[in-house]
């Protein structure tokens, strides 16, 4: 958890413009500059980095037979955002949610500004913005039929997509949108919002927009986009990251059914490694052919010589020998420093010492990457499953040597995101072998090519000793964090920042980071950093309440109840502090403890904590965690088996504080639900072993979450007066540690390493 | 090669090697993208069909062994009254949020609930646990599956 003190807001400056369109109808075009993420690299590292200033845009049509279209700006990753950001649009335009269709909007910068799904920003980013734009559409609705019934705008009032008049006359959107086109946009500042009480679509169960055609099949995804002319692509890379392509049997692989082309892409090298933010095209070999299974089983001939490159000397290993070198040396850099650390923990009453450490973990998502691409005429079409699809774009147009409005992008749904379609290396591989090819090309990765070429999120190492006065309170903490760099800079999404709790409630702290050289792409996975930080920080705390001899919920909540060092300098204006994604909103208020308190209370009384009487074997642990400007407190009840130590996890308890408003509770709901479950798939099994410069795992041996092992995990959400804030991925991290401390409260054993090695567990749980 | 399959009641004449899955058949050749491919490995069931009313793995079933099978599809499946139940249970749950592999855990569902109308627990999990949801939307199928069997959903901030 970083806490970010940045407390800039969002600008409330904005723009409108109306006209009507073909049919009658009336468009209404929302602009408002505002504040720049500052932490989510939109385009690849050596680009300019973001100006302060972007634009945001939606889009509302409506049809003179009340069909009320609205785009939805964001690519839909499964976060749920393509129905709930209309949902906000259409709750302030007073519309009938029966009459409303959801398009999703084009790549346009011009006209929306940042489009990305990332870092949990839609909701925070666009709340204010749309509301205002549906109140202004609704505004002029007013003043249409005010203009028409010749009666004053205050007699007029809206509900369910019609404008209705003291002496009971109505008229439909429909009916009003042609003349409301005519009419100048209101001053979006004088707009009044509605009040929250009177919502009649925010805060309603609304099941996901796209979900008739998902449960009946139709074509809905990336891997579903088919064009003229189509052929099917795979691109074998380096099995060490980094390497690149120095010959390969071409004339051999041509001659096998099917295969249309096999050629070298990229001989010289790759481009962009090893941000996985960053990665470009890759070196290796693209074969091409009329069926993709013709293609892909011409790998099995596939004998390529590659050039390995110094990665190849990395491994997992080697890297867990090098942290522990390290962590006995001087750390490398002194990131926090409050007091004086070392002297408190030389004076403490009690002492509590801990190694922690976490592999690489893959996203894996379901559908793997994919791009279909058109190379005609000097421009570039391309339909892909991204998250990014603005760096994408960036990515193709100067890989390819072309300007950027030459190129095309069509974001389709993505099946699972999880930060990896963050990247954009799937998109420009296409677009490079779609050119090379002189045809369209649908390229397609393979599972075992989609878990060995990810980015992965970081591993690392923490050393932590925490000092505790004869009361057992916290007096002293330090960590001494191991992680990774590339070129001197911390490998994305490997970073510690400044700001992770227990940082301003310990009075003598100190924060202290080494790093080694990486190889192996790395990057942003669903709540980055947090997904590791909690499930450190989060259990050596349970440590030290332990030690104390204190209830750990009690103790968090205690610890929260006073701030004792100063907090930090805030960060220039327009960054965001470090932690890049993570507490490090560019936006949004200071840290609260109160409300951490809050939710920690209400997971207790939620759960039974403390008062159930569990049998032997049986323990519940708890956790907090703030990230992506959400509070989650989160209790896990787990069951150890002695006899092989096994782990049944019973039950979650989720309870989260993401402001005053929960736009959508299926979708949150959904959210919160799926990211806990993806924290406890991760913290079971999820590890990637670096071995010779190379994955060491193949997709069998890369266990996900299944039905059996899912326990029902019960939401709850504490409304607090504050902005709403996004909920895809706050909820995850705190249920790694919540987990692990449940086993502790089982079995007496404490989870230092993850995954959960089980065979710490057998028999002693007795 | 050509081969005759039979396809949500339709036959479809297809010229292709033998060994290719039936699922690249069903998408790439018959232009049925419902089913999905995950890994290609038997192992995610993204891809799951019915043959002869079996729930079948077709990225790892060649067309040459379907010969005069029944096969149905996520694109048929809403024509069986289970299936349409199943359907309509996916979209009062909101069950999907990716919805990559809900084809197939619809396809999966079905086979379930026509073998057994009223199913514990324990059967939902033997019969659902080797179907990926990488979003982990297990706590909704589960309780989508209940609600199409009209069996009680036991406390609804749990599904």
């Amino acid at each position: 958890m970083s806490i970010s003190h940045s407390t800039e807001a969002v600008s409330r400056r904005a723009f409108l413009s109306v006209s009507a369109v073909a049919g009658g109808g009336m468009l209404l075009s929302f602009t408002i500059p505002q504040l720049a993420d500052a932490s989510i690299p939109l385009g690849i590292t050596d680009a300019p980095p973001a100006d302060n200033t972007s634009v945001i845009n939606a889009y509302v049509n409506i049809y003179a037979d009340n069909r009320i279209v609205i785009s939805s700006k964001v690519p839909e990753i499964g976060q749920g955002i393509k129905t709930s950001l209309p949902m906000i649009i259409a709750e302030e335009l007073d519309a009938d949610w029966n009459t409303v269709h959801i398009v999703q909007a084009p790549l346009d910068a011009k006209l929306y500004g940042a489009q990305f799904a990332g870092g949990s920003f839609s909701t925070p980013l666009n709340w204010e913005p749309l509301r205002r734009a549906g109140a202004a559409a609704r505004a002029m609705l007013i003043t249409a039929a005010a203009k028409t019934w010749r009666v004053p705008e205050s007699e007029c009032t809206t509900s369910f997509g019609k404008v209705q008049n003291a002496a009971g006359k109505s008229l439909t959107y429909g009916q009003l949108a042609a003349k409301a086109a005519k009419l100048a946009p209101p001053d979006l500042k004088t707009l009044t919002l509605k009040d929250p009480k009177n919502y009649t679509i925010i805060g309603r169960s609304i099941s996901g927009i796209d979900n008739p055609k998902v449960v009946t099949g139709q074509p809905l995804f990336g891997i579903d986009v088919t064009v003229p002319g189509m052929r099917y692509a795979v691109f074998q890379k380096c099995p060490v990251f980094g390497g690149k392509v120095v010959s390969a049997n071409v004339e051999e692989i041509k001659a096998l059914p099917g295969i249309l082309n096999v050629f070298l892409v990229a001989p010289e090298g790759p481009t962009g490694l090893p941000d996985g933010m960053a990665m470009g095209l890759q070196s290796g070999v693209a074969i091409v052919a009329s069926s993709w299974w013709q293609a892909n089983k011409a790998l099995d001939s596939l004998k390529v010589v590659w050039d390995e490159g110094p990665v190849a000397s990395q491994s997992s290993a080697g890297f867990a020998a090098k942290a522990l070198e390290l962590s006995t040396q001087t750390p490398h850099r002194v990131i926090r420093k409050d007091g004086d650390a070392k002297a408190a923990l030389a004076g403490a009453a009690k002492t509590v010492e801990a190694a922690y450490s976490y592999p690489f973990v893959a996203h894996s998502p379901l559908e793997p990457q994919n791009s279909t691409a058109v190379f005609k005429d000097g421009k570039l079409e391309i339909w892909s499953p991204t998250q990014n699809p603005g760096s994408g774009k960036t990515l193709i147009a100067k890989t390819l040597g072309l300007a950027d409005d030459a190129v095309t992008v069509h974001m389709t749904r993505c099946g699972g995101g999880f930060g990896r379609r963050l990247g954009s290396e799937f998109m420009v591989e296409a677009a490079m072998i779609a050119k090379m090819q002189g045809e369209p090309v649908k390229l397609l990765w393979n599972r075992n090519q989609d878990l060995q070429h990810e980015f992965y999120r970081p591993g690392g190492f923490h050393y932590f000793k925490a000092g505790l006065d004869a009361q057992g309170e916290l007096i002293a903490f330090t960590d001494h964090y191991v992680g990774y760099e590339n070129n001197g800079k911390p490998s994305n999404s490997a970073d510690l920042a400044a700001t992770e709790f227990p940082a301003k409630y310990v009075k003598d702290l100190e924060f202290a980071t080494s790093t080694q050289q990486l190889g192996v792409p790395t990057g942003p996975m669903r709540a980055p950093g947090s997904n590791a930080h909690a499930f450190v920080f989060q259990s050596f705390v349970d440590e030290v309440a332990h030690a104390a001899g204190k209830d750990p919920l009690q103790y968090r909540i205690d610890l929260f109840a006073q701030e004792r060092a100063a907090p930090p300098p805030p960060p220039p204006a327009g960054k965001g502090p470090p932690g890049g994604g993570r507490g490090g909103f560019p936006m949004g208020p200071p840290f609260s403890g109160k409300r951490a308190q809050g939710v920690l209370e209400m997971v207790r009384d939620k759960s039974g904590w403390g008062k159930r009487q569990l049998p032997k074997g049986t323990g519940m642990g708890v956790a907090f965690y703030y990230s992506h400007l959400g509070y989650f407190a989160e209790v896990v009840q787990a069951t150890v088996r002695p006899a092989d130590g096994s782990i049944k996890v019973d039950k979650v308890w989720v309870v989260g504080d993401v402001g005053s408003t929960i736009i959508n509770p299926f979708g949150a709901l959904n959210q919160c639900q799926g990211a806990a479950l993806d924290g406890i798939s991760q913290a079971l099994g999820a590890r990637i072993t670096i071995d010779r410069g190379r994955v060491a795992q193949t997709f069998p041996e890369y266990p996900l979450l299944r039905m059996y092992q899912a326990p029902p995990v019960q939401v709850d959400f504490k409304l607090t007066p504050n902005s709403p804030t996004g909920l895809g991925e706050p909820a995850l991290p705190p249920v790694i540690p919540a987990l692990c401390n449940a086993i502790f409260a089982a079995t007496g054993t404490r989870i230092r390493s993850l995954p959960i090695d089980t065979t710490l567990l057998k028999s002693t749980s007795t | 090669m050509s081969y005759t399959i039979n396809v949500n009641g339709t036959p479809h004449t297809v010229d292709i090697d033998g060994d290719t899955p039936l699922l690249w058949v069903l998408r790439d050749t018959l232009d049925m993208k419902g089913s999905k491919f995950g890994c290609g490995m038997g192992l995610c069931g993204a891809c799951t069909v019915h043959i002869n009313g079996t729930p079948t793995r077709s990225c790892i079933t060649p067309v040459s062994t379907v010969g005069k099978a029944q096969i149905t599809t996520i694109e048929g499946i809403g024509s069986s009254d289970t299936g349409r139940k199943v359907q309509d249970a996916w979209l009062t749950t909101d069950v999907a949020q990716c919805g990559y592999c809900q084809a197939g855990q619809i396809m999966a569902a079905t086979a379930l609930l026509t073998a057994n109308q009223k199913p514990t627990d324990q059967d939902i999990d033997n019969a659902m646990s080797a179907n990926l949801c990488r979003c982990a939307t297990y706590t909704r199928i589960r309780a989508a599956i209940k609600l199409a069997a009209g069996l009680p959903i036991t406390d609804s901030r749990e599904i």
